[in-house]
Order: structure tokens, then sequence, then C-alpha cells
């Protein structure tokens, strides 16, 4: 390869881009991709990403379940989701080729390191020949095949580092021909290098000198015929940060902590893909956030509702074998009306299912798993950064309602990031968390003497005169002593329902995205926003008369869901299940038949895939 | 102090009757529920805490009903998981004195796990277990403290089960403070119960209870006054172990074979020196295994009193600490700098 100094290729502009960088567990995949992530923000584009490792913790090296990937879409125009289909593929071993070719797009680039393929690394991977030598391969996508293992070393002769240090340094080698690829200033980069690794300066200056080096390669290289630039998006103005959902999540207990000045009390047990909302929410302890890793889920729960009765804002996380746990302390929770959330970062299940895939099918669950009468409200995040916001919802009608609430996310959510724009001081309001701290009847303090909205007051342990008693046994009305009423009973049966529908006051009315009426209205919930998002607006580029409208609340729902839902001539209700919202509205909408479209392969769904649904559909 | 705690009241003066709800107890006549709550009525107005700072948490079972009959904070909750609920709030607000009230099903069968890991843990909770070795809500099946073919209604032909020996299990689950009475003992165990209440840190105490309906009996092989003297071994700090009509046997430490016997002062050349002397507070808890393990054994008496009681930091303490630490070390931080403690860009 012959290097051609000062040849300049063609700079072509272009709206959006996703890339995935894929190779083994040990090849720094979800490093590259991170720092490629933050080049691509800093550089003002929109961006979504979404990390995807294997469930084993140490496959074997160069196996196809040791392959971990990395994917960032970004652009210049609103980015609803990680992308559909990776426009540049960086395969560094032939496992991560095996494993992902099928999805980058026809023509796509594949960026590979050639010096992987090897005899041993081919057969683990299945390959019978070397797959870089196929003409098809050439033909399909623009291959551009360099032996980063050769050019690593050749960057680093003489710097007197080991075999094994000098191939883990192999990674940076692709930042750098990224980097160069679309045009993002090096010098940050190398910086960041520096700052992270300044307590091994040997090791910085190894990965600024291959980084550096495969940034040199990109430039000198014929193997690239242009270089991208990918402008700015228009963002609101402000700070940024980029969020995974559990990261979110976690943010919002401390910012809960600190708008109502109450203790959030977090208790719960490790559980993919939760478990990183508890790690973070650990490190917040002067924001007033106490957290508790339990023995097991039901004591994860258990100590947030005891929490809650010493008058803690209590919340516990999960993900669905740990919500089905849960189920009946949940029960409790409800039927002592006590403040609490309940995180569940939705997986595939059922048992153990699918811990790293995600999966949108803890609807039922969330809305009707628990015996006896136990209505609670339910709220879904759309996004990584909205996971923040609607975990904070999930405090408010909590407290404000004396309630437990189910704030559902789930792995696509919680693993995926965005940038966050940070609140500007001032911009997320403080709100009051009151006790009582009077007897409130004449006969003595009645726990479960309500408010006009059915709202029972919340006297907490410290409070002299208050002393009470409450628990799992059906209670009176008033004194909240046990009793075993059968009137009594189905009047705090329908009480309790009755609260739960008035909560409706706090949920705004559902906007239609796109014309009032139509076609075809796309029904989306959770995770799932982006994708149908981008495919209505897709669809509407295109001039069908397509429609979305997307559920935040799935209890109590909006209160113009059903008008709206009369609008259009169709509904389709896409989700990763198959078809519990559908069929939630079938029950709550009796006469409405909506069409599914259902995937339940442990992915998000493509824009694309739904798109062509539409237009199948419309015809 | 925890944001939640209220403003602290100097404790007043209390009588007993300062702790009756005013519920009439729902116990069968002659339970022995009712002896422990009045022993714990008796002792409250002198821990030295307002009644409004003290909360009784219990699971589910006869023994758990016993929160409603306090005039105190309390929350009936869900079959063994009481300690858990106790845990979330002993932790949350550590000013609070939390006592777990439980039963032998409710914390060894459904709730072993939340038992053993309170234990485990030194967070300063006290938890009365009443054990009469019988579900008796459900009105009569087999316990994990059914002794050895016992019959009941879900073991007609004897219980194939090995019993747990409740103190020896909180004790090799971690529990700092361990001790042992009986229901019908009442000034034994309000020495015992006053003792519970002044440790630090998590505090097991076992109650032989009768229950006079599904399992009567169940403790007259200690209690009857013919045999009670040489059954019950009445362990006291400081004091040589001794036991029997005239005080005459003791429980030796035979240092060759590495286990405790029974001898008889006056015998075999055997004094008072042979005698080992009670200490709870001994910091290897070998020897107060080793009697919590006699009344499994023929031939030994029961011992009832405090097995082990050692200071250690507790769970609760130590979190606290951390959380102080962390507030003096970062200070007040508004929330707009920590959201933006990461990595930042401006979009202009």
């Amino acid at each position: 390869m012959q290097p051609n100094t000062g040849k300049t290729r063609p700079v072509e502009k272009v709206d959006g881009v996703t890339i995935r960088f894929v190779g083994d567990s040990g090849d720094g995949m979800q490093l590259v991709g991170s720092e490629f992530t933050k080049a691509s923000a800093i550089a003002g584009n929109d961006l979504a990403t979404f990390p995807d490792f294997p469930a084993e913790i140490r496959a074997p090296t160069g196996s196809l379940a040791g392959v971990s990937g990395y994917q960032v879409n970004f652009g210049s125009k609103d980015i609803f989701t990680p992308g559909d289909q990776p426009d540049v593929l960086v395969a560094m071993n032939p496992a991560a080729l095996k494993t992902n070719l099928q999805d980058l797009r026809p023509g796509g680039i594949l960026i590979t390191n050639s010096g992987a393929y090897n005899a041993g690394n081919l057969e683990k991977a299945g390959y019978k020949t070397n797959p870089l030598d196929d003409d098809a391969l050439k033909k399909n996508y623009k291959v551009v095949s360099v032996d980063m293992d050769k050019l690593t070393q050749a960057a680093l002769a003489g710097s007197g580092l080991s075999n094994k240090d000098v191939a883990r340094c192999r990674n940076y080698f692709a930042l750098g021909m990224m980097y160069w690829l679309y045009s993002r200033p090096p010098e940050m980069q190398l910086e960041n290098i520096r700052k992270k690794f300044a307590k091994k300066p040997d090791i910085a200056e190894a990965n600024v000198k291959v980084f550096s080096a495969g940034h040199a390669f990109g430039e000198t290289t014929e193997l690239f015929v242009s270089q991208y630039t990918v402008p700015a998006a228009s963002l609101t103005p402000g700070t940024y940060r980029n969020v995974t959902g559990n990261g979110a999540a976690a943010l919002a207990l401390a910012a809960t902590a600190k708008l109502t000045g109450r203790q959030v009390f977090l208790g719960s047990y490790p559980i993919t893909p939760a478990t990183e909302i508890l790690q973070d929410a650990s490190y917040f302890k002067e924001m007033g956030v106490v957290t508790y890793q339990a023995e097991d889920e039901i004591a994860g729960i258990g100590s947030a509702i005891g929490a809650s009765f010493g008058g803690s804002l209590g919340v516990t996380t999960t993900s669905g074998p740990g919500l089905a746990l849960k189920s009946e302390m949940l029960g409790l929770a409800v039927i002592a009306e006590l403040p609490l959330v309940i995180i569940d970062v939705q997986r595939g299940g059922p048992s153990t299912g699918m811990p790293t895939k995600t999966e949108q099918s803890d609807l039922y669950i969330a809305l009707f798993g628990r015996h006896g009468e136990a209505p609670i409200p339910v709220i879904a995040a759309r996004s990584p950064a909205d996971c923040f916001y609607a975990t904070m919802e999930g405090f408010y009608i909590a407290t404000k309602w004396m309630t437990p609430v189910l704030v559902l996310t789930d792995g696509y959510l919680g693993f995926g990031s965005e940038p966050f724009r940070i609140p500007e001081e001032g911009e997320l309001k403080p709100y009051t968390v009151a006790y009582q701290t009077t007897v409130n009847d004449p006969s003595g303090y009645m726990p479960y003497k309500r408010d006009a909205k059915l709202i029972r007051p919340w006297a907490v342990p410290g409070t002299a005169g208050l002393e009470h008693r409450i628990g799992g046994l059906e209670k009176d009305s008033m004194s909240g002593m046990v009793s075993y009423d059968g009137m009594n009973h189905e009047k705090m049966v329908k009480t309790r329902a009755q609260k739960i529908r008035n909560i409706v006051e706090d949920v705004p009315d559902i906007e239609i995205e796109g014309e009032p009426t139509g076609d075809l209205l796309l029904v989306s919930w959770g995770g799932t926003y982006g994708s149908v998002r981008g495919a209505a607006a897709r669809l509407r580029a295109q001039g069908k008369k397509v429609g979305h409208v997307h559920l935040r609340w799935l209890n109590p729902l909006p209160k113009n869901l059903g008008a709206v839902l009369k609008a259009y001539k169709k509904v389709l209700v896409p989700e990763v299940n198959d078809g519990q919202l559908a069929n939630y509205l079938r029950m709550s909408f009796p006469g409405l038949d909506p069409l599914q479209f259902n995937r339940i392969n442990g992915k998000a769904i493509k824009i694309s895939e739904l798109t062509a649904k539409v237009n199948e559909i419309l015809g | 102090m925890s944001p939640n705690t209220q403003t602290q009241n100097p404790v007043p003066t209390y009588t007993k009757k300062d702790f009756e709800s005013g519920v009439d107890p729902r116990w069968c006549p002659g339970c022995g529920d009712f002896s422990i709550i009045n022993q714990v009525q008796k002792a409250l107005p002198n821990v030295g805490v307002a009644r409004e700072n003290i909360v009784f948490i219990s699971g589910i079972g006869c023994s758990s009903r016993f929160p409603y009959y306090m005039n105190n904070y309390g929350m009936h909750t869900l079959h063994g998981r009481a300690p858990s609920f106790a845990s979330g709030l002993k932790v949350s607000r550590p000013e609070l004195m939390v006592w777990v009230i439980t039963g032998d099903g409710d914390a060894l069968a459904i709730g072993g796990n939340h038992f053993i890991h309170t234990m485990r843990r030194n967070l300063d909770i006290k938890m009365l277990m009443f054990n009469n070795r019988i579900y008796g809500l459900t009105k009569g099946q087999v316990s994990p403290t059914s002794e050895l073919g016992k019959k009941t209604k879900t073991t007609p032909h004897g219980s194939p089960d090995y019993p747990f020996n409740a103190p020896a299990l909180a004790m090799g689950a971690g529990a700092t403070f361990v001790a042992r009475s009986i229901d019908i003992e009442g000034a034994h165990m309000g020495g015992v119960i006053a003792e519970a209440a002044k440790h630090k840190g998590s505090t097991f105490v076992e109650i032989f209870q009768n229950c006079p309906v599904f399992n009567d009996g169940a403790y007259t092989f200690l209690t009857e006054k013919a045999v009670k003297a040489d059954a019950i071994l009445r362990m006291e700090a400081g004091k040589p172990l001794l036991f029997g009509k005239d005080n005459k046997k003791g429980i030796r430490f035979d240092g060759q074979k590495a286990e405790l016997e029974v001898v008889t002062i006056g015998e075999n050349g055997i004094t008072e020196k042979d005698i080992l002397i009670h200490d709870p507070s001994r910091s290897d808890p070998t020897i107060a295994f080793m009697l919590a393990n006699l009344s499994d054994r023929p031939g030994f008496p029961t011992p009832i009193g405090i097995f082990r009681s050692v200071r250690k930091p507790t769970a609760d303490e130590m979190t606290w600490d951390m959380i102080k630490a962390a507030k003096a070390k970062k200070g007040d931080v508004s929330l707009r700098k920590f959201l933006s403690d990461a990595e930042t860009w401006t979009v202009k």
C-alpha cells in the first residue's frame, strides 16, 4: 500500500449516519463507540446509541458468543433511535463479521481488521474460507480491509510494551480512522486519551501514537473514496450530557430528594438490566439518596415500603422476574396506601428469558399483576433521557396520591443513551411532600380519613399523638384498624380504585402528531416511541395520511384517548411483545380492534420494518 | 439525622398503660402471647425512648397481631417479611427504636432469608420470636422448630424433619445479642427484654410460648414443677452455670474433648471452681454456640437467659457515617451542578 500524501478526497455532506462497532469482548469496542459518540455530541449532532454485549461475562476469545458491539446513530436532524441498519460496520474479527454483516446496509462501508483473520479465528467463527476473499462481499459493500494488528505493532515498534499491551491499543487505530472518515478534529481525543490513562503514561502515549497512526492512515490510504461531514443538528440551546436510561433514572432519585427535601430510599437487588440504577444511586449520598442492597427482590421492595412508612420516598428497581417476586409486596403498598415507586426495566421473559435483550412484555403484570383488586398508576418512559422525567413524575404521583407507582422502562432504554439537556437552575420546580402532624378527627388520628380527592394523610413515626398501626389486613375506612366487615371491604376496594382513577387530573391529554384525522394512526408506548415516531415522519414525508400518538400514561389512560382513536380509519399498535397494549385498548375501548405489529426478537422495532408494514396495510 | 425526622420531644414519664392501644387482643384464652405483651408493655416505660419513636413491625401469624395492641407506630406486614420492612425503616430512620415481632414459622420458614440477613448486618433491630413449635394461625401444622417425629395435621406419621435451634441459627448468622426466655417465666422474660432494649445491634430473643390449642404442653418438659430445676439452666453473666434442685449440678468445659459436660459439685472431686463462668461478652461465639446447642441434647438442661451480647458497629451507624462523610466532603450541591457532573457540551 503506497501512502498517497497530499491527495485530498471529496468531502460528502450527509444528514445522518449509523455506525456499529463490533469486536471481541476484549477488543474495547464499547470504549471506541462511546468515545466516537462524545466527539459527535461535541460536534453538535443529535444522536442515540445502543450497546450490545454478550450475556456471558467472558466468552472465549474470538468466539461468536463473545462478540460485543456498540451502535451510534448521529445526524443533523432529529434522531429518534440508535438506527435501523448500520451504514458503517467496524468489525474487528471474523466472529464480529459473521454475527453482524447481515445488518449492514447494502452498499455500506465495512471496515475490518484483516490481521485477525487467521486460521484459528476463522474456525471459531465457523468460516471454512476467508470471507474477505469472497468477491460477493466486495460487490455488496465498500470493503476497507486493514491489517490493524500489523499497523499497530509498527506504530509501537521500539516502545518496549508487551505484545499483549500492544494488541490492546488496536481499538484506537480503528477510532483514529473513524475520526478521519467523519472529519472530527483529533486534538480533543488526544487530550482525552492522556486524561483517561493519566496513571499509566506509557499506555497513554502508546494509544496516542496508535490513534494518530489510524487517523493518518485514513488520510493517506486510497481505500476510502470520500470523507464525510455531518452538520450540527438544531437542538434546544443549553448544556448537554449523555445519559443512559438507567443513569437518567438514578439521577432522578437525587433530583427528587433535592426538589422535595425528603430522603429518597432505594431498596433494591441486582438484576440485569436494572442494576446500574442501584450502582449509580449509591454515589448520591450527599444528595439525600440512601441506598440499600437487600438480600433478595422481596426485601428490596419490603425495605422501600418500610422506609416509606418512616416518611422516606421509597423506591425499588427491578426487571421482570424481580417484579413477579415483588407482587405480594405491591399489594401491601396498595392496601396500606403508602407512596412507593417501582422502576421495572423490562427484559425478555417469561422466567429468566433473555436478560440482556429488550422487550415490552411487562405491561400486563404492571397493570394487573397482583391478587385482589389492586390498581396502580403506570407510567412508561419513552427514551433514555425521558427515564429521568418519567421517574421524577413517578415520585410526584406516588407522594401526592399516596400510592405505589410503576414506572416502566426497558433494556433498550436502560442501556441506550442520548444527549440530555441539563435543566437550568430553577427549571425543575421544588414541591412539598407534607406529613400529617395534627390529629384529624375528634375521635383521634384517623389514618384513612380522606380528602376530597380520596387521598389519605401520611403521619410518620416520631410524630407524637399520631401513633397508629397499619397493615395488609383490610382496614376500617377511618381508623385503619383491622376490619372483616364485608361492606367496609367493598367500600375500601371501590374507594382505592376511584382514587387511582382520580389521578387522571394529572394525566395530560394526548396529542396527535400529524393531522387530526387520516388513514392510519400509530399508537406506541414506552421504548418504541423513537421507532414509531421516525416511521410516522417517514410515512408522512411519503405523502401517507398517518398520525402518531404515544402513551406515556398506561393507567389511568388519558381522558381524550378514546376520541383520538376514533379519528383515524385504522389503528395500528406496534409493540415489542405479542400485543399487550393492543389487548388493553380492546378492553378499555369496546368495539375498537386495532391492528398489531409485534416483534419479540429482543430488539427494538426498526423504522424500516414498521414503514413497510404500514405501506402494506395502506396498500 | 434523616430529613424526615420529626421534632425530638423530651421523653415523658410513662406507665405500662401508655403502651396499651386499648384494642382487645384476639389471642386464645391461655395463650402465652398475653404474658409476652405484658412484659413488653412493662419494660418500655424504662427504655428512655419516646413512645412515638418506637415502632413495632410484624409479619403474619398469631404473634404478628402484636403491633395492633401496642400504642406505638406499628405495621403488620407480610408473612416472613417483617425484617425487610424493619431494615428499610431502621436504615432510613436510625433514630427510631425498631422491634420485630415474629413467630417460628414466620421468622424461620417463609422468612428465613430475611432473618439471617438481618442478623448478619447487625442492624439495630430487636426481634422477639415467639416459638410455639407449631403453625397456630393455620391451625396446627408442623413448624421449623417442631421436634423430630412430631405428629401434626401435615405430619400425621410424625415429622421427618430436624428442627432449627433458633439461638444457634441467629448466632451463626451474626446476631450480636441472642437470648431465650419462657412465657410463664414473667420476671425472667422482663429482664431479658430490658437487656434487649438496651442492646445496639441485631437482637434476637427466642421466647418459648405455649399454644394451648394446637400444641399444648410443648414446654412442660421444662416448666413442670417436678422437672423444672433440672431441666432449666439459668445463665447469668459472671456467674457459674449451675442448675438443679440445690444448684449442685453445673456445666464444665472439658478442654480435652472440647465439649460441655454436666457435672455434680461434690462428686468426683468437682468443686464450684470447675464450673464454667457465663460470659455473654466473649468475642468468640464458640462457647455461646455450645450452650445454645445443649437444648437439643439428651441429658442436658435447656439454657435460658442471654447467650451472647457483644457490641459491634451496626449497619445503620456505618451507613450514616458514610452519608455524613459524603455530605461533609461535597457540601450542599445545587441540582444543576450535580446533574452537570459529567462530560458536558454546550449547544448554542
